[in-house]
């Protein structure tokens, strides 16, 4: 099991980190370092793309809900890109479907910042 | 042997408390699951609590040297224990046992029955149960 991380420059000014396997305790630090270097260099509107994770569990949840925090200090935002029934019942389930903005595709994810 | 004992099949599985081996449990462990008549979200519902509870054991029992998963399949009906051979001290992480984390959370959301505490050792102890769909 492991977990690909792409990151790219959007359309706007946010830049989107693709996923794409299984987000659990020990490929989440892969996913973590990559949004972490994102926030570093000083990108705080990012869009997590989840429609090519099959798999997220509690500590996925804090790896995006720690971006969350930080991105927020400079007023900026964490959107994400889910249709899976599956990984969208674990945000529904712990709330943060209230907390993060939950988009079908990257187009409306981007038109939510606008 | 009683009747009710025979149609008790049980598999134990010991991994590594680390966590490359919490994908090993949670595939063993919808294989397990596929045995009965889960639906494919009572399945995915499972594979998530036992990944929950090995990391648990992970993130909470950094001593321990192993987790054991202990299930029990009974027709519509999953239990599964698990537990890890950690050594604390009497009353360590109390309060986490008493409030839970995020993923003691998602277990008890995901599960018809959870009971988290610790065992005659000390180490984690996880009972959870789930049940076919309409059997409850």
């Amino acid at each position: 099991m492991d977990i690909k991380v792409n990151v790219r420059p959007s359309d706007d000014e946010a830049h989107v980190v693709d996923l794409v396997g299984e987000i659990d305790v020990y490929t989440s630090p892969t996913v973590k370092d990559a949004i972490t270097e994102l926030i570093d260099e000083g990108h705080y509107h990012l869009i997590i793309n989840l429609e090519g994770v099959r798999y997220i569990d509690s500590t996925g949840l804090g790896v995006l809900i720690g971006a969350l925090k930080r991105v927020r200090e400079h007023a900026g935002s964490v959107s994400l890109i889910c249709t899976n029934p599956q990984v969208k019942k674990i945000f529904d389930i712990t709330g943060l479907v209230k907390i993060f903005g939950i988009y079908e595709n990257e187009q409306l994810a981007i038109k939510a910042l606008a | 042997m009683n009747v009710q004992e025979e149609s008790v099949n049980v598999v134990e599985l010991r991994i590594p408390c680390k966590p490359e081996f919490v994908s090993v449990a949670r595939l063993a462990v919808a294989g397990i699951a596929n045995r009965l008549h889960f639906t494919v979200e009572e399945i995915e519902d499972v594979k998530l609590a036992v990944a929950e509870a090995c990391t648990n054991c992970i993130q909470r029992s950094p001593d321990a040297k192993e987790i054991v998963l202990t299930c029990e399949m009974v027709p519509e009906e999953l239990r599964i224990v698990v537990r890890d051979n950690a050594v604390r001290a009497p009353g360590d992480d109390a309060a986490e046992l008493a409030s839970g984390s995020l993923g003691v959370f998602l277990i008890r959301s995901l599960m018809d029955d959870v009971e988290y505490r610790r065992d005659e050792h000390n180490g984690m102890f996880l009972r959870m149960v789930k049940r076919v769909a309409g059997t409850s």
